[in-house]
């Protein structure tokens, strides 16, 4: 039933970018960000091409493509699962992998489609340029560095309710972003903060888009060794809250 | 062979007792209403036919087989309740998707033509009004060609009018060859709709019959006087 797989991936995407709230969200806030604090502030601090706004195209992509996951996978298995439609779709004999699977494809495919736009304005107003192999290189490492966090978003959507999702999701989301210095670089931070940074996911793939950028490979094998780790754990996260739901869910 | 079989099921959570050791089958061609007030343990027994809930003890079996099984699966529809559905989605995306889900589904026009979706399919889901996405969620059911449809509660918060409509759509499924489960708490509908009633309370069927030997056994000419009869007496051991 390898149609069953195309339709749910088919129409996973197409429900996704009817809903505008997700899409403004996902591409708007990662793109705006980076127009103003790696592209204006670049200007301001080293005018022309700055190695700023090269450097903040890592760490705003990353922000951009967790974003992405995290909403695009939590939000939805919230909603589906505290609302009954996963229900509905669990009695038919639709695979549960198809399932995942959707929801996964559907995530990385917008979040390549967030990081293209992100360098296509790198490319013009912040005038970076990179090696065409690095380019792609950044490309592929931000599209699968999705992938644990969809994981994340997975267990975060087991886990919570249907209307509390969108305000749990902020309040990790944000506050992994600046502790892991996908906002400004670690350095500026305290020190406490900078200890915490390695805890955290979105640190180790800021680290890996940071070196392709740079062009150095060094590190790259322990931080991809931390997001599988780190997706995992989260894979199993989802697997324990789901399958302890479904013993207790009241009939 | 039975289509749907709950051998002395019993289904506990935590310390509440949704079904109390039931022994049930339903055969080919028959419309079954699980009849019963809220919280009398109708849509457990749905959820553990479907393969949905685990039962605490004895055995569930669905044409023969495990209820989760993929080929039990291939040969049911469910409508069950459900406060949320994908808005963004048009009619006939939602009827595509489920259709690819099943081996020999309805062809699409079959499917929008018995749940009665003619003119809506390129409506989103969003924009229909309630009684036209509970027969989406009918088509949906339907859409695979099951041989079993599973309907919990498939009228509750529709007008008259419609839950008519559903009504005929229903039996018209009856009338190709299939088999229904329906569960409900509206004597009405149990009584215009089924072969057969299982009047259900606390966990346990209490009366098994076809609508005038419920209404016999409760002594009364209309089904809602036996019924209230039934609830009030006590539950036999």
């Amino acid at each position: 039933m390898n149609r069953a797989y195309w339709m749910e991936i088919k129409y996973e995407f197409l429900k996704q970018s009817r809903l505008r709230v997700y899409v403004f969200s996902t591409m708007l806030f990662p793109l705006a960000f980076y127009a103003f604090f790696g592209i204006f502030m670049g200007w301001q601090h080293q005018p022309g091409m700055g190695s700023l706004t090269r450097d903040l195209l890592g760490s705003y992509g990353t922000f951009g493509v967790i974003g992405a996951s995290l909403f695009g996978f939590g939000v939805g298995v919230a909603v589906e699962r505290g609302l009954g439609w996963l229900e509905v779709k669990r009695a038919s004999p639709m695979p549960v992998a198809a399932y995942l699977a959707a929801k996964t494809a559907t995530c990385l495919a917008f979040a390549g489609i967030l990081v293209l736009l992100l360098f296509a304005l790198a490319c013009t107003a912040g005038g970076v340029r990179l090696a065409a192999s690095a380019w792609v290189l950044l490309w592929v490492t931000l599209v699968l560095g999705a992938a644990p966090f969809c994981a994340m978003g997975l267990a975060i959507g087991s886990l919570v309710g249907p209307n509390s999702a969108p305000a749990v999701i902020n309040l990790i989301y944000l506050p992994m972003a600046l502790c892991s210095g996908l906002w400004m670089p670690l350095e500026i931070l305290p020190k406490g903060l900078q200890r915490i940074a390695p805890a955290l996911p979105a640190y180790h793939l800021r680290q890996i888009a940071a070196a392709v950028i740079g062009g150095s490979f060094r590190g790259i094998p322990q931080h991809a060794e931390a997001l599988l780790g780190f997706g995992l754990v989260f894979t199993g996260m989802a697997w324990i809250a789901q399958t302890r739901e479904r013993a207790k869910i009241y009939g | 062979m039975a289509l749907a079989e709950l051998k002395a099921v019993t289904k506990r959570y935590g310390a509440v007792t949704a079904l109390d050791g039931i022994d049930f089958s339903m055969e080919a061609g028959e419309l079954v209403a699980l009849l019963g007030p809220n919280g009398a343990g109708k849509t457990t027994a749905v959820r553990i036919l479907l393969g949905l809930a685990a039962p605490t003890s004895g055995r569930a079996t669905l044409f023969g087989r495990a209820p989760a099984d993929r080929e039990a699966r291939w040969r049911t529809g469910a409508l069950l309740q459900v406060s949320k559905v994908p808005e963004t989605l048009r009619v006939r995306e939602h009827i595509e998707l489920f259709s690819s889900y099943y081996p020999n589904p309805l062809p699409l026009q079959d499917t929008v033509a018995a749940a009665g979706l003619g003119g809506l399919e390129n409506r989103l889901f969003g924009e229909l009004s309630g009684g036209q996405k509970q027969r989406v969620l009918f088509a949906l059911a339907l859409c695979g060609n099951p041989q079993l449809l599973f309907l919990d509660e498939p009228t509750v918060g529709l007008d008259v009018e419609t839950r008519r409509l559903l009504w005929r759509r229903i039996r018209e499924f009856v009338g190709r060859g299939g088999s229904v489960l329906l569960t409900t708490h509206y004597l009405e509908e149990a009584d215009a709709l089924a072969d057969r009633i299982a009047v259900i309370k606390g966990g346990q069927i209490v009366a098994e019959g076809t609508p005038s030997e419920i209404k016999a056994r409760g002594a009364a000419s209309r089904l809602e006087d036996a019924f209230l009869r039934l609830m009030s007496e006590e539950v036999l051991p």
